[in-house]
């Protein structure tokens, strides 16, 4: 079939993608590594020789590490939940015959295609404000006294934030998945007289294995680095500097280059830990 | 329709999806109605809903003030620059993968995708680097090969899952008669493929105008897009909520447009083909 000239040509072909995409991947990588072995303070002496493994000491050490540890771990881990239950939910609702299903499912995505920095400031100011947010206007309805949201509850409003730009992908994936059941299961245990929870638990969940485990390992890989929504509210003060936000801090606002460039070697080998799973998932896929 | 359903049935469940598909999409919603508010009654309390003098004057304001149409451009050209050079970039690795593959197909597909994985904050500070030794800080030539790479494994594996589906045989045929392997790519391929990579480019422009940390980190004054133009809305001065809508309506009003036509890329295109 292909011919020797065919797979030569074929290989050229590929050459610019695959160049291009290896030197993206490795000259910024060596250049981390490279750094992440230094003190390089670019604004306080450049670069001041060769320190081992300090940067990766001192930053795992640093009063900072766990406390944006754990911001990364409650925001991921809330917004998982989040968008995962009420997608699976949401899913189901919009499976159902209705009237104008095609317009509610645009409503329902139209967030996934908001740029972040306007959700962000659209939440920040307009509903969240403590003065003038709509749900100060809200509390105060209600006699309750308003909330200062970034602040008193900057964790709940960030997770709040995110998994309103997120549960539109999770929502369309598992729909998508649920459409792919077969109606007839359904049906035949419809008519066995199983209780609508029990079809829900023992036919639907099942088949939407799957469709959530790639759900949860994408949105992990993206919300691990989510940036904007913390730049534009809190700036990551009131416990919400996450790790990714802590490594920006280091490298960028205090130009703590080594520093900043070991925590950055870290961010990579978790992000890589997550993929690996997501990339074999992709792989049997690419089989079939 | 094997199942009957009950007009009761369909009441309730129209009537639930549509106060949830409400609720979630409010925000953008309560925005877009802002945005046609006068400052005074943005914050007015009890909050107004649609019984307001509708006024333009908001984005005559962020028009006049802000060079709206310059961070209007940038985005424009880097999303769009970013998302064509991709493609030219793809169209040929796409091809190759689909109608000559070999062993190794799979694992450069697999790896490509891989690389979309590494976190930006990782390479944040060897970027700025290049950047600054190249001049290419805060320009768009810079932020448009930026976003073009970090957007071309999407690229090439979307293109590749289209052309999988167009038959080999009808290249072959063309071979047969003595096409030469340019004018395979260019009248035979490139016109079936039209769909494909039409959606493609869709979904691609839609990731690049919506990226924000790139744009944010390597921009300043000149090549900043509309989400650096949003961002600096952060540190407000006065009543500005109206202006806020305005721009922000502004801002997401074309790619609200995109996304609806490009539902059905989105699920195949973000998961990479792990969801069909």
């Amino acid at each position: 079939m292909a011919t020797q000239h065919s797979r030569s040509a074929a290989r050229f072909m590929m050459a610019p993608a695959v160049v291009l995409l290896l030197g993206w991947m490795l000259v910024p990588l060596i250049m981390t590594l490279f750094f992440s072995f230094k003190k390089y303070l670019p604004l306080r002496g450049g670069d001041l020789g060769w320190v081992g493994f300090d940067n990766y000491v001192r930053f795992v050490t640093s009063s900072a590490f766990w406390p944006s540890v754990l911001a990364t771990l409650l925001i991921v881990g809330g917004v998982l939940i989040i968008t995962v239950v009420l997608g699976v939910l949401l899913a189901v609702l919009l499976n159902q015959p209705m009237w104008g299903q095609g317009v509610v499912r645009i409503l329902v995505i139209a967030p996934f295609f908001v740029m972040p920095t306007v959700s962000a400031l659209v939440w920040k100011n307009m509903f969240m404000d403590p003065v003038n947010g709509l749900f100060a206007h809200i509390w105060k309805f209600f006699g309750a006294q308003p909330v200062e949201w970034l602040s008193e509850a900057s964790m709940t409003s960030i997770i709040m934030i995110v998994s309103w730009q997120w549960l539109p992908f999770a929502t369309l994936i598992l729909l998508t998945a649920i459409q792919s059941l077969d109606g007839e299961q359904l049906e035949a245990s419809e008519m066995d007289g199983a209780p609508p929870l029990a079809r829900f638990g023992y036919i639907i969940l099942p088949h939407l294995g799957r469709a959530i485990t790639v759900v949860v390992l994408i949105q992990t890989i993206f919300l691990l680095s989510i940036f904007a929504e913390i730049f534009v509210t809190t700036q990551g003060s009131f416990g919400t500097r996450t790790l990714t936000y802590l490594i920006y801090q280091r490298v960028l606002e205090s130009q703590n280059v080594g520093l900043g460039s070991a925590g950055g070697v870290y961010a990579i080998i978790l992000a890589n830990i997550v993929a690996i799973f997501l990339m074999r998932i992709v792989g049997k896929n690419l089989d079939a | 329709m094997a199942r009957g359903v009950t007009t009761q049935r369909k009441i309730i469940n129209t009537t639930a999806a549509w106060a949830v598909g409400l609720l979630i999409f409010f925000p953008i919603l309560w925005t877009i109605l802002t945005s046609f508010k006068t400052e005074a009654t943005a914050i007015a309390d009890p909050p107004v809903f649609l019984a307001f003098d509708w006024t333009m004057e908001n984005y005559t304001a962020v028009l006049e003030r802000s060079d709206y149409a310059r961070f209007l451009w940038n985005s424009i050209i880097i999303a769009g620059g970013s998302t064509v050079l991709g493609i030219i970039i793809a169209v040929p690795a796409a091809w190759s993968m689909a109608f000559v593959p070999s062993k190794r197909t799979k694992d450069i597909l697999l790896w490509m995708l891989s690389t979309k994985m590494l976190p930006a904050v990782g390479v944040l500070y060897p970027i700025y680097l290049i950047f600054i030794r190249m001049g290419l800080l805060d320009t768009r030539l810079g932020l448009t090969i930026v976003l073009m790479l970090i957007n071309l494994p999407i690229i090439v594996w979307m293109l590749y899952t289209y052309f999988k589906e167009i038959p080999g045989e009808i290249l072959e045929a063309a071979r047969m008669d003595g096409a030469t392997l340019r004018e395979e790519v260019l009248y035979i391929l490139t016109p079936m493929a039209i769909p494909g990579i039409a959606s493609t480019l869709l979904l691609n422009v839609i990731l690049a105008w919506n990226e924000a940390f790139w744009t944010l980190n390597l921009t300043a004054a000149k090549a900043a897009p509309l989400t650096a133009f949003i961002a600096s809305y952060s540190s407000p001065e006065g009543l500005f909520y109206a202006k806020l809508s305005a721009a922000s309506t502004m801002a997401i009003a074309p790619i609200l447009i995109l996304g609806w036509f490009s539902q059905k890329q989105l699920v195949s295109g973000l998961t990479f083909g792990a969801v069909k």
